[in-house]
């Protein structure tokens, strides 16, 4: 057992600030067993969410030393132990209270997103004929468990605060995901470039480096579908091929 | 269609950040090589002279369309006849110069970096930006970011005379003038640096979405899936192979510009 300090963010809305405490940490203690000793002995009103304590429920998202990541998977010992850790809710969605956010905006954008539109069936039991390969690109995307980590820390949301235009990586991934599918038949693409706003990412690779699910969020996602953007709306070249060859794979 | 989001935490001012860690220096390593690549590769190119050595060329003045004859230019001429006469300098690297720079500018992965490193926005993961608005690539200029694939060809062809280079370098001239197969550190220079060079360009992110990353089925198509998988494979090390060759490639021109000055001679090996 040590004592470590905490810097705990505690308010709402209406703002709040960082409330010191010290806690006896165990060997092998992460960041959310902490905050629930916080919970339990000196703060019985901090909020926090949290559910699996696994890294899979994507609940327990916060800042840690500055950083967004998942309390659940964040040991103590592998933080500076010279230094109090802070810990904050994440900055790009509004506070509930204390380390708990709003994060419903995400779900009503993934809501207006155009939905998997899969080809007529190959066989009568509505089965379809797909090749590992083929199944293995888009299966990355679907490792996502929705923490959005990678919202918090774009700074397109974070810092200049762009919700209504850019939809941000958590649903560049969720659109990589359809329109790489070879069943799929939905064209995303004049979507991406209008209404989630995709040419506001200026490929900082910040949501990679964050994804607790290790997803290569700007190589094999945003990158990709940057490119149909090009192919669809600013290369003349693949404009013209496609329309010579027709639009099919 | 995202909606606006109110009740957002106050944004941090620029710098602003409960990082620990040294988040700054990134974008500082950044700034500092990218800047003395710059400042080095300019001064190189507007010499034009001590570019060429024996059986070494530089890289910043290959293709050698016009240049000295006796490092035996396409032209055999010193400069073009339509090269206007106000401008006072005329230097062969100049008409080559611009497909590397163009390449490296619009690169996917050099835009996340010197964006950070320069703009900055932001100087790092989680750090205050120092504007609030913010257009990023969907308007001029950086919209011409999307030119990038057209860049490509060019930088695949500079493959191809960077190459040959690397095998005119294998040959050296006997007294009695015939070539002889041979070896210099030269040589290991110059190939070294159409590797990274290679290994930096064909893992490009146009070239992975043009060579089978804009389909949905690479199944059955076995040449196309080997080729996307090779691409796929430099692609996840592009960062690595972009600072190597950067750097490699100025290594590559102070090495043959030493040589072609007197003040080191190309070590012969075999």
């Amino acid at each position: 057992m040590k004592t470590t300090t905490f810097k705990v963010w505690q308010g709402n809305s209406d703002g709040g600030e960082l409330k010191t405490y010290e806690v006896e940490v165990d060997q092998g203690y992460v960041v959310l067993d902490a905050i629930h000793r916080i919970q339990a002995e000196q703060a019985n009103d901090l909020a926090v969410r949290w559910n699996c304590k696994a890294g899979k429920c994507g609940s327990c998202s916060a800042e840690v030393n500055g950083s967004p990541k998942l309390m659940c998977m964040t040991r103590i010992d592998e933080l500076p132990a010279d230094k109090p850790i802070t810990v904050e809710p994440m900055r790009t969605f509004p506070v509930v209270k204390d380390l708990v956010t709003d994060v419903s905006w995400n779900y009503e954008v993934k809501a207006s997103i155009k939905r998997f539109s899969p080809k007529t069936a190959d066989h009568e039991d509505g089965s379809w004929d797909m090749d590992q390969y083929d199944v293995e690109r888009p299966q990355e995307f679907r490792k996502c468990i929705e923490c959005f980590l990678c919202q918090d820390v774009c700074h397109v949301l974070r810092d200049h605060q762009l919700h209504d235009r850019f939809a941000g990586p958590r649903h560049y991934v969720y659109v990589a995901n359809m329109e790489m599918n070879p069943i799929d038949t939905g064209d995303r693409v004049a979507e991406l470039r209008e209404e989630l706003g995709i040419g506001y990412c200026n490929i900082t690779k910040c949501c990679t480096k964050v994804c607790p699910e290790g997803i290569t969020i700007t190589d094999n996602a945003i990158i990709p579908l940057k490119e149909r953007v090009v192919d669809q709306s600013y290369d003349p070249l693949a404009r013209l091929i496609k329309l010579v060859k027709g639009s099919g794979d | 269609m995202p909606s606006k989001v109110t009740a957002l935490p106050v944004r941090r001012t620029f710098g602003e950040t409960m990082r620990t860690d040294a988040w700054w220096l990134q974008p500082v390593v950044v700034f500092v090589v990218f800047t003395s690549f710059v400042i080095y590769s300019t001064w190189a190119a507007f010499q034009g002279n001590n570019y060429y050595s024996g059986n070494l060329l530089s890289p910043f003045y290959s293709p050698l369309i016009w240049g000295d004859p006796e490092a035996h230019s396409f032209t055999g001429t010193l400069e073009p006849g339509w090269w206007p006469s106000f401008l006072p300098v005329f230097s062969p690297a100049f008409v080559i110069l611009w497909a590397p720079v163009s390449f490296r500018l619009t690169c996917y992965y050099y835009r996340g970096a010197y964006y950070k490193a320069y703009w900055p926005g932001p100087s790092s993961c989680s750090v205050g930006t120092p504007r609030e608005a913010y257009m990023g690539e969907r308007n001029f200029p950086l919209i011409l970011q999307n030119a990038h694939r057209y860049t490509l060809p060019f930088a695949l062809l500079l493959l191809v005379f960077l190459s040959h280079d690397a095998w005119k370098a294998l040959w050296f001239q006997t007294e009695s003038g015939s070539e002889k197969l041979g070896l210099s550190l030269g040589t290991i220079v110059l190939t070294a640096n159409v590797v990274l060079l290679s290994g930096y360009t064909f893992g490009c992110h146009s070239l992975r979405h043009l060579i089978g990353g804009g389909i949905d089925k690479l199944a059955g198509r076995p040449v196309q899936r080997a080729a996307y998988e090779c691409v796929s494979w430099c692609n996840g090390r592009h960062m690595i192979w972009a600072w190597c060759s950067l750097i490699w490639v100025s290594f590559t021109d102070i090495y043959v510009r030493l040589c072609a000055m007197g003040i080191w001679a190309d070590w012969r090996i075999l």
